[in-house]
């Protein structure tokens, strides 16, 4: 009683601590402010082309909006430090509004724009304000700024989408999850295709038709022994076999679905084999005993009543996968990848090297996020084996 | 398995026919065994003069059959004759090997890695054992019935349909349900399952369950049906209904029946073979092993001194 206490507390302590660093990394900071749409900024030309329109100088409007917003800002200092306050993106957001709709241009039209990182740390409580302003990475005349904002409704936490659909990025506002759970799917996608179809035909095999004997052991030893495997050796492989043999592309889910299928298939083959050992000898009597050939035993009956068994050792083999991080490291999915990976070749990242790698920035408003990142994770893990639940009690036949 | 298989043939055929000729006078005076019985059966050498009597009542004809289990001799020379249309009861004490022999009908014990037969047994005059019979068309041939009811986890109808869905012997909905209809009825369940057949098999009690798996076995239209200890999990009203189930079937198929229930083999069978360590005892009519048995050891058990 005491030891699941103790363990149970420890899982609270850390679930807990992970939940309150990153439950204000699903909120960000939005500015209002009231852009003109101005023609002669836009679409001076007033072609209102496609490409007039996606290489206009946004950051301008959002620049003139600022200075219409606090009209006494002269120094140039002030006014750099005026349009940090938004993020860059800010500058994007609009550009995909004029896109969408050209209409725009000429109207005024308020805007909830995303707050600069450190603005966002500031308003969420999480930097000092009174600290000595050389220590701050936010100045006085900014924080005044801000609360001027605040008091006039300005101000507002809004959902954090960014950090669900976007990439990686330098600036923490602008980062998200979105390519490394796209990258994580990709791979995920190549391990199952690879290690369940070969997991369980090894599995068939060694439990229905190899001849027991020696060389059946040997291989049982060493499927129990790469089971135990340090997951970074396969990487080490991975990089030494598919990128330095083969060639394939570095940072590619391909190459990482094939690493983390090497990883995953023991787990599979050991789950399949005692699931399919779990099925009843007189089964197999009765269909044998029919005139059913040692396959049609295997395919109608070994397999559909194994195949409970069977899926549960794969989604935990896979959501083993969706954890790994080492052997992902050493065959180049550790770059900083901006755009979603669209194929299994184009460069990515996995969620939890994701994570890795924002735990290593220096801008504070990353921990928010890599704890965010962490729930995420965390979030389909337990979705994964919930769906594993289910597929087993859908799939298990009583007798 | 493969292997297995190329091995069992290569023994099979160092001791082939003019061996097993020489072998057989040789059997003869085994003390416990019938001669009456060996000289009525249809014999499988060429040379023989009984080659010229038709292949009588014999359906199979076991000649010298050993069989190890690894190192351990589990049958020592069974020869014996499986009437045509009669109930065969193998008897004996329990690890005497009729279950072995039995399995051997069949080639169930194939299956099993460690296993090794020696000797002949013949089909309507073929060697089941022959490299052209495949096992499993000659599972198809030959029906079994387990000692644990063992219905697939599926409906009663899929239960009955299995068997000859592999074998390719119905395409049709109609074929299909009347294979089912008419396998239920000869196993005595369709008036209790004919309003269930989408139910799973396994709901049902374990004398239905037997007798779900008997019909299963009917459908595949076998010429013959391996009984092991068909009653020993059920009830004596359940065993009543298989054993009048086993008296009917007699007409259309030759059934061999183990049993460790003496009174049973007394019942339902024509012929009776007691099995002791592994060896055959004797072999004779029903009433003669009951009331008469010839051999010491046979007496001891059916009168319940041992076994």
């Amino acid at each position: 009683m005491a030891a699941i206490g103790l363990a149970l507390s420890m899982l609270v302590l850390l679930l807990g601590s992970i939940a309150i660093k990153g439950y204000s990394g699903f909120w960000e900071t939005q500015i209002k402010l009231d852009i003109v749409f101005d023609a002669a900024i836009i679409d001076p030309t007033g072609t209102r082309a496609p490409e007039t329109l996606r290489q206009a100088d946004y950051q301008a409007l959002v620049r003139k909006a600022l200075q219409t917003r606090f009209p006494g800002v002269s120094t140039r200092e002030h006014k750099r430090q005026l349009i940090e306050m938004i993020s860059t993106s800010g500058a994007d957001a609009l550009r995909h509004a004029v896109r969408a709709d050209s209409s725009l241009i000429g109207k005024r039209e308020a805007f909830w724009l995303a707050a600069r990182s450190d603005i966002d740390q500031l308003a969420k409580g999480k930097q000092s304000r009174t600290a000595p302003e050389a220590d701050r990475r936010v100045s006085d005349q900014q924080i005044a700024w801000l609360d001027q904002l605040n008091n006039d409704g300005a101000l507002r936490q809004a959902f954090n989408v960014t950090l669900f659909v976007s990439g990686d990025s330098r600036e923490p506002e602008q980062a998200g999850i979105g390519g490394g759970i796209i990258g994580s799917m990709l791979t995920l996608i190549i391990t199952l295709a690879l290690a369940l179809p070969i997991g369980i035909a090894a599995a068939v095999y060694l439990e229905e038709f190899a001849k027991k004997g020696r060389f059946t052991n040997l291989i049982e030893v060493n499927i129990n022994n790469l089971a135990a495997v340090p997951s970074i050796v396969f990487g080490l492989l991975g990089l030494a076999v598919f990128l330095d043999v083969f060639g394939m592309p570095r940072s590619a889910p391909l190459v990482g679905g094939v690493v983390l299928a090497l990883m995953t298939l023991p787990t599979i083959i050991i789950a399949a084999r005692s699931a399919i050992k779990a099925t009843p000898p007189s089964i197999r009597e009765a269909a044998l005993g029919l005139g059913a050939s040692p396959l049609q035993v295997v395919t109608h009956h070994v397999l559909p009543l194994s195949l409970p068994g069977i899926l549960t050792g794969a989604i935990i083999g896979m959501s083993r996968a969706l954890g790994e991080t080492a052997p992902l490291l050493l065959i180049g999915m550790v770059a900083f990848v901006v755009d979603i990976p669209k194929s299994v070749f184009d460069p990515a990242t996995v969620m939890p090297v994701q994570i890795f790698m924002w735990s290593r920035s220096a801008e504070s408003a990353f921990v928010e996020r890599t704890s965010a990142a962490i729930l995420i994770l965390l979030a389909l893990l337990v979705a994964m084996n919930g769906l594993a639940v289910v597929l087993r009690r859908k799939f298990e036949r009583r007798w | 398995m493969a292997w297995r298989s190329l091995f069992s043939r290569l023994q099979r055929s160092s001791g082939s026919s003019p061996a097993e000729e020489k072998k057989l006078p040789a059997s003869t005076p085994t003390p416990s065994f019938d001669a009456s019985q060996r000289t009525h059966a249809s014999s499988p050498k060429p040379s023989s003069p009984n080659l010229t009597t038709p292949p009588t009542t014999a359906k199979f004809v076991a000649r010298d059959v050993s069989v190890f289990y690894g190192a351990k001799r589990a049958l020592n020379k069974i020869s014996l004759n499986i009437g045509r249309n009669e109930v065969t009861a193998l008897i004996g004490p329990s690890g005497c090997g009729k279950s072995t022999f039995l399995r051997c009908l069949n080639r169930m014990n194939d299956t099993i890695d460690i296993c090794r037969m020696e000797g002949l047994i013949q089909l309507d005059g073929e060697n089941i054992y022959d490299r052209a019979i495949d096992a499993v068309q000659l599972r198809a041939r030959v029906g079994m019935v387990f000692q644990k009811p063992n219905p697939f986890p599926k409906s009663i109808y899929d239960n009955i349909v299995y068997g000859p869905r592999i074998h390719g012997m119905a395409h049709h909905r109609e074929d299909l349900d009347r294979i089912v209809e008419d396998s239920l009825a000869r196993a005595g369940l369709w008036a209790e399952v004919k309003d269930r057949l989408r139910e799973p098999g396994t709901g049902l009690s374990g004398g239905q369950q037997q007798r779900l798996c008997i019909a299963r076995a009917i459908a595949v239209q076998p010429e013959v049906i391996l009984m092991d200890e068909p009653c020993s999990a059920l009830d004596p009203i359940a065993t009543a209904h298989i054993e009048e189930l086993i008296d009917e079937l007699r007409e259309n198929y030759t059934i061999v029946v183990v049993t460790h229930n003496m009174q049973q083999a007394a019942r339902v069978s024509q012929k009776t073979a007691f099995f002791h360590l592994g060896e055959m005892v004797e072999c004779r009519d029903t009433g003669e092993i009951f009331t008469n048995p010839r051999d010491e050891r046979t007496l001891g058990y059916v009168t319940g001194r041992y076994g």
